[in-house]
């Protein structure tokens, strides 16, 4: 960064939100993807909106790449700056701006951290359903732009079905406003649908409205144990074909269930091959009658033993141990590789016969687990990125899931984002004509290549 | 060792635990220095990265890793929220004498542990000297804490509010004991810690009250020195390792049940830090240090579990104490029912809780002279739940947490006690 240029950054947003040292560019160098650093040449972080704006601006006049990271939580190399650049910090830009009541929305600055915001929500007796797994440090803004999903995805869909409006700044620094406060809104293109998931290639936030809804009422939890990892996912299927549709509809493979019980305790069985974590919630009548009806399924379909939670505690222990399953996983060896290539829910024991079988293909131990309900499994390869014959098999299996996951009518990311990690897959799933699509919207919105470049559609 | 290669070397010796951190930022949900900066050289996440960065030699600066390294209370809150086990506090505490080895240690630093707080005996002359004198330089402010403020000190001490040294330390007045058990059946070696010695002797006397009345028997060896914290946190290993040495002299192979100190982070230092920086003592030393760290436990933890105490119920109209949990008790050491249950004990008081109870109070040793604005912050956010507890004292288990909330209330000109929880229970026998 040439002298002219970094006197200009910091008069804009103050020198000490400007960092220049090479210990400060490097701590963001990375996320949480295992992929290699790469060092940007200047980290900037304004301190409030106008002085955003300038930023991408002054970026934009002098061809500075630009990689917008809220907190650097997400999996698949999105904020890594690959061609360095500057990297813009969301972080100072954390006002929660309006928490409408009345009308069941919300607007707030990017760098609003999730769950302070769903707490946030909560206080007013309202709810905010997203809760990817980073939710106690990811941004609001991280998870628009990564369309991030988490455990309620089933029943409340993602963040992309809480996206009322997007407001944000183009190449020269200039405000776009789309979306609106209301529920119905069909004012222009649909141009927040186009942010999210963009992955801060098209534009950079602004300001995001958010849409809220009442709290369920009441929820109950369950837990059931199978010896045969079909009878689980059978059970997942005629949980749904029963017209119920679960808050929560969880799996843990044997590996997960071992593992867990070997680091939490949690009085898991171990000898079962698939564990199902299941939660209804809704009005309390409606709660009781679909649990009941959950249950009567699990039995019918062969579940060895169904624990139902009796109280808050009892609630507490069944989502426990699921909360545990990353956790235990990652200190089982150094580097953790969790992948969310996501299969029509039909289709997960077909995924589950084929993760095995690429396991014992590739030798080398993958704990499954995720979000059943909705297709998207965690298959959690363990693994030490330094051993680099192991490290070949990593990436040969990766593919080879993917080609599973494609052939079964699924998708390269669930919830993960595509990123650096995925973009060379992306033809697989789509077309050349869509890559090629999306290029030339890319160009036409942002003609230097400046946001965020290498990410999704490569180039 | 200015040497790059014995640099990387010693580096790649943490490797392993290094490569253990996923990445996964959980650690900037519960980081005190991050939750004011958002800046992620201040988190462990990026405090990792940059020590494999330097490692690896993607990174060049080792100074600039060890400016980031050392930005740290050493609460040890990333570690008890890692979901990967990460063991943040050892990787940062070995890079810390790492890097000090390689950049070299300021002139005052070696002059302070080399010179001075490796020599029990000098160490304590010379504060004995002080205290004889600090009272020119400095005027009383607040009579509830007992704190005071000096002009003359300004240039180093900044506008805080000190507790001075005591007039007489413990160690003068109780310079050793050697008491069989009593009916309690129990002996414990007793170690005050350099605080509750100098600046909180009420702290130590409170303490041995309430093993008298349990009729606990006390070994208190004289001459005891530092647990080591200071220095190794400045990377001195060299001093550190005198310091541990000195202290298994007087107490290794000693007949008692457990060790026990009023102060946390003696505790945590003794029983989790002594044992993971043993590597490279000998074999004899690492014995030792395996056989002592076993034995070693907070008062608190020790009067509540191996006395079995049963509290009363408070008076009407007790006064209410409120309950700071030292980073170097709960998150370290899991331990945080104790400290109530003592403080239960004493049936003028009520025990009544204030928000965020666990939240570090900015101190971190050395820290708090090093980046006094960062931990002046931090511990104002303490202060500010202390004050909205409502409570009319503070009780806290670890002299540090007690000088920095003595300070943030004397600077708020609060009229709040602070107190360690065996001062509270001692006050009822």
């Amino acid at each position: 960064m040439n002298d002219a240029l970094l006197k200009e950054f910091q008069a804009l947003v103050g020198q000490e939100n400007v960092m220049e040292s090479e210990a400060d560019r490097f701590s963001y160098a990375y996320d949480a993807a295992v992929l290699e650093p790469k060092m940007p040449g200047l980290v900037v972080r304004p301190t409030s909106r106008e002085d955003m704006g300038r930023v991408v601006k002054l970026c934009n006049d002098n061809g500075l790449p630009l990689t917008v990271r809220g907190s650097g939580t997400n999996l698949s190399g999105g904020t890594i700056p690959s061609i360095g650049g500057v990297v813009v910090l969301t972080n100072a830009l954390n006002k929660i701006l309006e928490i409408n009541e009345a009308d069941l929305y919300a607007v707030v600055e990017p760098g609003v951290i999730t769950a302070k915001f769903a707490a946030e929500v909560a206080a007013r007796g309202l709810f905010y359903p997203p809760d990817p797994g980073s939710q106690a440090v990811s941004t609001l803004g991280g998870n628009v732009a990564e369309n991030a999903g988490g455990l309620r995805g089933l029943k409340y869909g993602v963040t992309k079905d809480y996206v009322m409006g997007v407001d944000f700044f183009d190449v020269d620094g200039e405000i776009v406003k789309s979306g609106s406060r209301t529920v119905k809104c069909v004012t222009g293109l649909n141009l927040a649908g186009l942010m999210v998931g963009s992955e801060g290639t098209l534009g950079v936030f602004e300001k995001l409205i958010l849409k809220l809804t009442p709290p369920p009422l009441a929820a109950k939890a369950m837990m059931a144990v199978f010896d045969d990892v079909n009878k689980a996912c059978e059970t997942v299927a005629a949980i749904i074909a029963a017209k119920i549709v679960p808050a929560t509809l969880e799996f843990m493979d044997n590996f997960t269930i071992r593992t867990v019980e070997d680091f939490a305790h949690a009085g898991l069985p171990v000898e079962a091959k698939a564990l199902l974590l299941i939660e209804v919630d809704g009005h309390p009548g409606q709660v009781a009658e679909e649990a009941e009806k959950v249950e009567a399924i699990c039995r019918q379909l062969g579940a060895q033993r169904i624990q139902v939670a009796k109280d808050a505690a009892e609630r507490n222990k069944v989502w426990e141990a699921r909360r545990a399953a990353l956790s235990a996983l990652a200190r089982v060896s150094p580097t953790t590789v969790l992948e969310d290539a996501t299969v029509p829910r039909s289709k997960i024991p077909a995924m589950m016969v084929a993760l095995e079988a690429i396991a014992s293909k590739y030798k080398l131990t993958i704990g499954t687990f995720g979000h059943a309900g909705d297709g998207n499994l965690h298959p959690t390869i363990l693994t030490d990125r330094r051993n680099t014959e192991e490290w070949r098999r990593v990436e040969a299996a990766i593919d080879e899931i993917f080609d599973v996951a494609l052939g079964l009518g699924g998708t390269l990311s669930g919830e993960h984002g595509i990123g650096l990690a995925k973009s060379k897959y992306l033809e697989k799933e789509t077309s050349r004509a869509t890559i090629l699509y999306s290029r030339r919207l890319k160009k036409a919105l942002d003609p230097k290549g400046i946001l965020n470049p290498g990410k999704i559609i490569g180039e | 060792m200015a040497d790059m290669q014995e640099l990387l070397r010693l580096l790649g010796e943490l490797d392993d635990q290094l490569v253990s951190c996923m990445r996964c930022g959980m650690c900037q949900a519960v980081c005190p220095i991050y939750s004011q900066t958002g800046r992620e050289g201040d988190v462990a996440r990026g405090k990792i990265a940059l020590l494999e960065g330097l490692a690896h030699e993607m990174v060049k600066d080792p100074q600039g890793v060890q400016d980031k390294v050392t930005r740290c209370l050493l609460c040890g809150s990333c570690a008890a929220n890692c979901p990967s086990g990460v063991k943040a506090l050892d990787i940062f505490l070995k890079a810390r004498v790492i890097l000090t080895g390689y950049l070299g240690m300021s002139r005052v630093k070696q002059l302070i542990f080399r010179g001075l707080l490796s020599k029990p005996g000098l160490f304590n002359t010379m504060l004995s000297v002080a205290s004889t004198f600090q009272g020119l330089f400095t005027t009383p402010v607040n009579d509830i804490i007992g704190s005071s403020c000096s002009k003359f000190l300004s240039p180093v001490l900044g506008d805080r509010h000190l507790m001075l040294l005591a007039r007489t330390p413990l160690h003068s007045e109780v310079p050793s004991l050697d008491t069989p058990a009593g009916a309690s059946g129990l002996k414990v070696a007793f170690f005050p810690g350099c605080l509750a010695d100098k600046i909180f002797p009420r702290v130590g006397h409170a303490v041995l009250k309430v093993l008298a009345h349990h009729g606990v028997g006390v070994y208190l060896p004289a001459g005891q020195a530092c647990c080591g914290i200071p220095a190794l946190s400045s990377g001195d290993k060299q001093s550190y390792d005198k310091l541990v040495r000195a202290n298994l002299d007087l107490f290794a192979g000693q007949d008692f049940d457990a060790l026990v100190t009023p102060c946390a982070t003696c505790t945590s230092t003794m029983k989790k830090i002594w044992p993971a920086m043993a590597a490279g003592m000998g074999a004899k030393d690492q014995q030792r240090i395996a056989e002592l760290s076993a034995k070693v436990m907070d008062i608190n933890a020790f009067v509540v579990d191996k006395l079995g105490l049963t509290p009363p119920e408070p008076k009407p109209g007790a006064k209410s104490v409120t309950v700071h949990d030292p980073c170097h008790l709960k998150k370290s050491l899991g331990i945080a029912a104790q400290p109530r249950t003592v403080l239960r004990m004493n049936p003028d008081y009520a025990v009544v809780e204030m928000n965020a109870s666990d939240a570090c109070c900015g101190c971190g040793g050395s820290f708090t002279l090093q980046h006094a604005e960062i931990s002046a912050t931090i511990g104002m956010q303490k202060r500010d739940n202390i004050v909205g507890a409502h409570a009319q004292v503070v009780a806290t288990g670890c002299p540090a947490c007690m000088l920095q909330i003595s300070d943030m209330l004397s600077r708020s000109g609060d009229q709040i006690a602070v107190r360690h929880p065996m001062e509270i229970y001692a006050e009822s026998l």
